[in-house]
């Protein structure tokens, strides 16, 4: 060790929001590329569960004439995408960082606790923004989907999905203990998402009584909105155009925001920043 | 550390009033806290001490604004640490009792990461270069030795360039020349002027360091003030062996107190060179030779040990204190 305790050399500029987010999420994006299984659930497990998705949804067809399995193939894949790599993904990588003391660590700085979560979330998010715009260019030029019908509407469909699924992944570490133990404490919430939130199974197919309480759970909202903001419709009605598509989102608008709402409520309510002792 | 005088009279920087914390409520609850007032000067090194479940890390966390006060008051450079955390935190430099860092990144992108989170950081190289760590620039948090995580841990809090620093027992698990070097590091730092409050289980690195520090058990301060000012009215000791047959019986040592073990003589005395010379003289009148003689002046050691088992006899261990998370798991490990 030597005695440069006084330096004449520059300090750095003053910390604000953003730097701290970008130097979290820049930490937070080495991780993720370091860890074999995050990385296999972010970028395989989506594509895989596509070709399912596809599975069941032509043999839906089948008994649904008129389904427009393409579209509803490209909104299930960028729901599928972003329950796996923000939700599931981040529930890890809380527990993870909680069992490391790293939270704790990154409490004692001058980061604010809504940027240490946020800033873990970077890579998560990132990464899922653009695999869903790579499926939306690859739907756009495959399958030759229109473009969509409101992009404001679709981009508030993505931010209700991301702020809602982050939130639940940050509830959800709460109730984990170990990054192992994710696998099952994410299952619900999963479990939920793919079945009845419309991506798997369209709520246009389902007896009425079992889609109206599906419309209500805390992702169907949110997932609704950006199928509307693409397609001009949530499949219970004719698609519609731009301002058509306000009315046919305004139910969804309302029970997403209140999820949202909720979730962060439960978040900042149940979050844990240290392991139980 | 002769004078009693207080030795920075400036402006105080921590001021800690009436303070305590609880944990969870009702029977299950725990008083880690119970009252404890403290008062740090500008540029002062602070130590605090206790056994395990003292409440020295409980105390620090709610002066570091890391948790807020169940009642009490705490002050850090003017200011409500965990009310006023944005005003407070870029002042000053935490290093927590454990790590905290992911092991999968490496020294440098730690440093860089954490570099983004402060104000005006100090170059990273420089950070790395006072603890020593620059050589392990590229090596992963996990391939660290322990003593390396702690000077990493102490880089980071010393990124800032803090006015204030806490340090929760910087040197465990240090081996002793890194632990001399983090010694040397700390008081360079507050020969620049910084202020640091640490806790330690070593009563060694209170007695090298501390220009003040405080005995704290069962969440109260038992003691305060400087190291001779905390072993001021503590006897000295003397210990020695008598001959089996020793045909003179020992002289009344006046003011002492002795006590026999067999053989094994201990006297408490508050005269040393008196009660010594006394002694001494007897020995050689009666040509008895002492086994094993041994005399010394009050040390911090035996002042807190005494401390502790006073304070653990006469302060009522309060019906909740059993619960304690992480109270007494270990006995205190000492320097000696």
């Amino acid at each position: 060790m030597t005695t440069a305790v006084v330096s004449s050399a520059p300090s750095g500029p003053r910390s604000t929001a953003t730097r701290r987010l970008l130097a979290l999420g820049r930490a937070e994006a080495v991780l993720l590329l370091r860890n074999r299984t995050a990385l296999f659930t972010a970028l395989l497990l989506p594509v895989l569960l596509v070709f399912g998705l596809k599975n069941v949804l032509d043999q839906q067809a089948k008994d649904n004439p008129g389904l427009d399995v393409d579209s509803l193939l490209v909104n299930g894949a960028v729901g599928m995408v972003l329950a796996f790599v923000v939700y599931y993904n981040l529930t890890a990588a809380y527990v993870a960082r909680r069992g490391e003391l790293v939270l704790k660590r990154l409490r004692t700085g001058e980061a604010r606790d809504a940027e240490i979560l946020a800033g873990t979330a970077v890579p998560s998010v990132g990464l899922a923004l653009l695999m869903c715009t790579v499926i939306g260019v690859a739907g756009a030029s495959v399958l030759d989907l229109t473009a969509p019908v409101n992009p404001l509407l679709l981009a508030v469909g993505l931010v209700l999905v991301v702020g809602t699924l982050m939130a639940l992944a940050a509830i959800s570490s709460a109730f984990t203990r170990t990054v192992e133990s994710a696998g099952i404490t994410t299952m619900p919430v999963l479990l939920l998402t793919q079945f009845g939130s419309g991506l798997f199974f369209p709520l246009e197919v389902m007896p009425d009584r079992v889609a109206d309480v599906c419309r209500l759970l805390p992702t169907t909202p949110a997932f609704q909105l950006v199928r509307v903001g693409w397609f001009g419709t949530d499949g219970s009605a004719a698609p519609t155009g731009f301002a058509g598509s306000w009315a046919a989102a305004a139910p969804h608008l309302v029970t997403g925001s209140v999820w949202l709402a909720l979730a962060v409520w439960g978040a900042v309510r149940y979050f844990r920043w240290e392991p139980r002792r | 550390m002769e004078t009693s005088q207080l030795p920075f009279p400036g402006e105080p920087v921590i001021e800690v009033t009436d303070l305590h914390r609880r944990y969870g409520s009702g029977t299950t609850g725990y008083h880690a806290v119970r009252g404890v007032d403290l008062s740090v000067g500008r540029g002062e090194l602070f130590a605090l001490l206790g056994t395990n479940g003292a409440g020295k890390t409980s105390t620090m966390e709610l002066i570091e604004g890391l948790a807020a006060p169940t009642g009490g008051r705490v002050r850090v450079l003017g200011h409500d640490p965990y009310r006023e955390r944005a005003t407070v935190r870029p002042r000053i430099g935490i290093m927590l009792q454990e790590g905290g860092f992911p092991g999968d990144l490496t020294v440098a992108e730690t440093g860089r990461s954490w570099a983004g989170m402060t104000s005006h950081a100090r170059p990273l190289d420089e950070a790395l270069e006072l603890v020593g760590l620059s050589a392990r620039r590229k090596v992963r948090v996990k391939q660290l030795s322990g003593g390396e995580r702690r000077r990493l841990d102490l880089a980071m809090a010393l990124l800032g360039r803090p006015e204030v620093l806490f340090l929760d027992e910087p040197s465990t698990g240090l081996d002793p020349e890194a632990r001399a070097a983090v010694w040397r590091l700390v008081r360079e730092l507050r020969a620049q002027g910084t202020t640091v409050l640490l806790t330690t289980h070593y009563l060694e690195e209170a007695e090298e360091l501390a220009d003040r520090l405080a005995i704290m058990h069962g969440g109260r301060v038992v003691t305060t003030g400087t190291v001779a000012e905390v072993i001021a009215g503590r006897p000295s000791r003397i210990t020695f062996e008598l001959p089996e047959y020793t045909g003179a019986s020992l002289p009344a040592l006046a003011g002492a107190q002795v006590v026999a073990d067999g053989r094994k003589i201990t006297v408490q005395t508050p005269r040393l060179q008196a009660t010594l010379t006394e002694l001494l003289g007897w020995a050689d009148q009666h040509r008895i030779a002492l086994g094993a003689l041994d005399a010394r002046s009050a040390s911090l050691e035996e002042a807190f040990l005494a401390i502790a088992s006073e304070a653990a006899l006469e302060g009522p261990p309060p019906a909740d204190t059993p619960t304690a998370p992480s109270a007494r798991r270990r006995l205190i490990g000492l320097a000696r």
